[in-house]
């Protein structure tokens, strides 16, 4: 077990330092920015002030082992936008793209998990045949688009829910939370439902298909042989063995959610580090560019070593195997 | 090869025209089968028609600014605005017909979308054959960029390729560079699909007998892999190349949507959506509506032709 864990640690830590290594060259070879933060009529004693304030005349390596070191440290320099610390710019909005990228993953497993068991008990049932061509209309619909209709429908129309922004929020001292008011709230539901809902219609089809395939093996014959009850074999015996590939994939999926959430942090102006990313995008802005990547990755491989981790937790098979290769 | 059939045999039937072996292949049997497919293959073929010839058949030339008249704007759709143009789908904040730049605007839309895809599958099936073929440490080196490619979402490398290029390409030039840009952000995000693919099906072929055949008569590696593994490997390649369409079109839209995409000069229809987005609360919801439309059956008719192609071709996929 543990050295399973240390080698997927080194194999982690290889990835960090080769994104590392291509954040530096973002850093290095794009682009001049001060041409992109100086307008026309800056003075050229201006400029080098600027530059020299901002460290981009020092040589190559001063610049990466300064890369490094703050990197580790958490730090990835100024902004070269909004002139402030990246480190404090992505902390102040990350609270913002958390709450949004887990309440959509955690209505994706509720609605996916139950609508996908409903399916695969009922596989002939009027709803099952409507929420699988639901689904297949979801997969299709671009993210942006269902947000706009979302809007649309419940902002527009019907004037229920508001449309932009996170509502009011409460400062509990490093963290900015929109949950403990009830605009917070009511703005969280229209994103986090968007975000949702290509996750949801994956988890769905995942346990709809290996609901499918367990209730046909023969130890839930045999579980019905013993007299067991439906719900006792559905959900004890049936559902437990189809959560090893829905927690590979939710799992899997957060890092992309977090990801995803770019797009829809920008439909509804959600001021997270998704829209952060895609302002500095648009201005290449490096520094944030960069860190950006780094905090994407950071993110995929913790995800990827926890959901390695919980494999051995939720499978005992990996257990055995584990231990009898003496892995 | 059956039209080459020698005419001695008098008992065999004359071959067949081409068309009636295209009627009557397995392919074109599931096709005639499936009512789903013919119309989406209809609804493609429609727009992708209407898209190339948008020039001719658009009302108006929306990107003709002696054309405009910002006194037609905002007219709803089916109705004369105040200069006397009448506007099928209605008028945008400028006065430009929805219609016209829906057809211009599919036109982008269609042509990055494709251009993508093809330099997706040129550069996944090039390495793909090699990785397949070689194996060793190009395989490893090959497949494990791939590895880590794909399970960063595509939509986030091809905002960073983008935010790179647009670094690099000084700015006088980058509007005329973007729509190359967008092509190949969306195109390297996208090949390792197909590289994945391709090295699976080859390190199947490269075992048959044929392979070696060719081998022992000394016949080039680069030769064996283009003339006789690479038609060998193409039937998945192509289910994969049909949903990859869909998912470029729907990457240009979200990209463009985002503001990253094509320059406003030149919107395809993700452009179009964003401007739409800005009159929703205004109620001129017809700015956003028909684009909208539009890109979702684009993407809806190409996924569905898709879906159907991998169940006729029955490749080694699923």
């Amino acid at each position: 077990m543990l050295a399973f864990i240390l080698r997927r640690l080194a194999q982690s830590i290889i990835v960090m330092l080769v994104v590392a290594l291509i954040s530096f060259m973002l850093f290095r070879f794009v682009g001049d920015p001060i041409a992109n933060l100086v307008g026309q009529e800056a003075r050229i004693s201006d400029i080098e002030a600027l530059r020299e304030r901002l460290g981009l005349n020092d040589p190559f390596y001063v610049q990466f082992a300064r890369f490094i070191t703050n990197a580790v440290q958490g730090e990835f320099g100024i902004s070269y936008r909004l002139q402030e610390p990246v480190s404090q710019l992505i902390i102040s909005r990350l609270p913002a793209t958390i709450e949004l990228a887990f309440t959509s993953a955690l209505i994706a497993l509720v609605v996916g998990i139950t609508l996908g068991v409903f399916s695969a008990l009922k596989p002939r049932s009027f709803m099952t045949a409507i929420v699988m061509t639901l689904s297949l209309v979801g997969v299709s619909l671009p993210t942006f688009l269902i947000g706009i209709g979302l809007i649309y429908v419940f902002a527009v129309e019907l004037q229920w829910l508001p449309s932009f922004g996170r509502g009011e929020v409460v400062d509990l001292g490093w963290w900015r939370t929109g949950l403990l008011t009830e605009s917070g709230l009511r703005s969280l539901i229209l994103p986090a439902i968007t975000l949702s809902l290509f996750q949801l219609t994956l988890i769905m089809r995942l346990v709809r298909a290996e609901m499918l395939e367990v209730l046909r093996q023969d130890y839930i014959r045999f579980a019905r042989a013993r007299g067991l009850s439906q719900r006792s074999i559905n959900f004890g015996h049936a559902l437990k063995n189809t959560l090893v590939p829905v927690i590979t994939i939710t799992g899997l999926q957060l890092g992309s959610v977090i990801a995803f959430a770019i797009v829809t942090e920008t439909v509804f102006q959600w001021p997270g580090v998704g829209s952060l990313f895609i302002n500095s995008v648009q201005v290449v802005d490096v520094p944030v560019m960069a860190a950006y990547l780094m905090f994407i990755a950071f993110i995929f491989v913790v995800i990827n070593l926890v959901v390695d981790i919980l494999y051995y937790a939720v499978d005992p098979r990996l257990r055995i195997q584990a231990s009898g290769s003496g892995k | 090869m059956s039209a080459q059939q020698p005419p001695s045999a008098p008992d065999v039937a004359k071959p067949r025209s081409l068309a009636y072996r295209i009627w009557d292949s397995d392919v074109f049997f599931s096709f005639r089968r499936s009512p789903v497919t013919i119309v989406a293959a209809i609804v493609t073929a429609v727009l992708v028609l209407a898209a190339l010839l948008a020039p001719w058949i658009a009302p108006y030339n929306p990107f003709d600014p002696s054309s405009l008249n910002l006194m037609d704007g905002f007219t709803p759709p089916m109705s004369e605005a105040m200069m006397g143009n009448y506007f099928i789908l209605g008028s945008d904040h400028q006065g430009r017909d929805v219609l016209s730049t829906i057809l211009y605007g599919s036109r982008v839309s269609i042509f990055v979308g494709l251009s993508a895809t093809l330099f997706a599958m040129a550069l996944g099936i090039s390495l793909g054959l090699v990785a397949g073929y070689v194996g060793g440490t190009a395989d490893s080196v090959i497949m494990r960029i791939a590895d880590v490619q794909l399970s960063f979402p595509a939509i986030l490398i091809a905002l960073l390729i983008f935010g790179v290029a647009r670094g690099i390409i000084p700015p006088s030039r980058q509007e005329s560079m973007a729509v190359y840009v967008l092509i190949v952000a969306i195109g390297l995000s996208n090949w390792a699909q197909f590289a994945r693919t391709v090295r699976g099906a080859t390190m199947v072929e490269r075992q048959k007998d044929y392979v070696s055949a060719a081998r022992i008569m000394g016949v080039h590696p680069l030769f064996i892999l283009i003339r006789h593994v690479l038609p060998n490997v193409m039937a998945p390649v192509l289910v994969i190349a049909t949903i990859g369409l869909a998912l470029a079109i729907i990457e240009e839209a979200t990209l463009s949507f985002l503001g990253v995409g094509v320059p406003p000069t030149q919107p395809s229809l993700g452009t179009l959506i964003r401007i739409g987005q800005q009159f929703l609360f205004s109620g001129e919801w017809w700015i956003l509506f028909f684009p909208a439309v539009t890109l979702v059956l684009l993407a809806l008719a190409v996924n569905l032709l898709g879906d159907w192609l991998r169940d006729a071709l029955n490749p080694r996929l699923r």
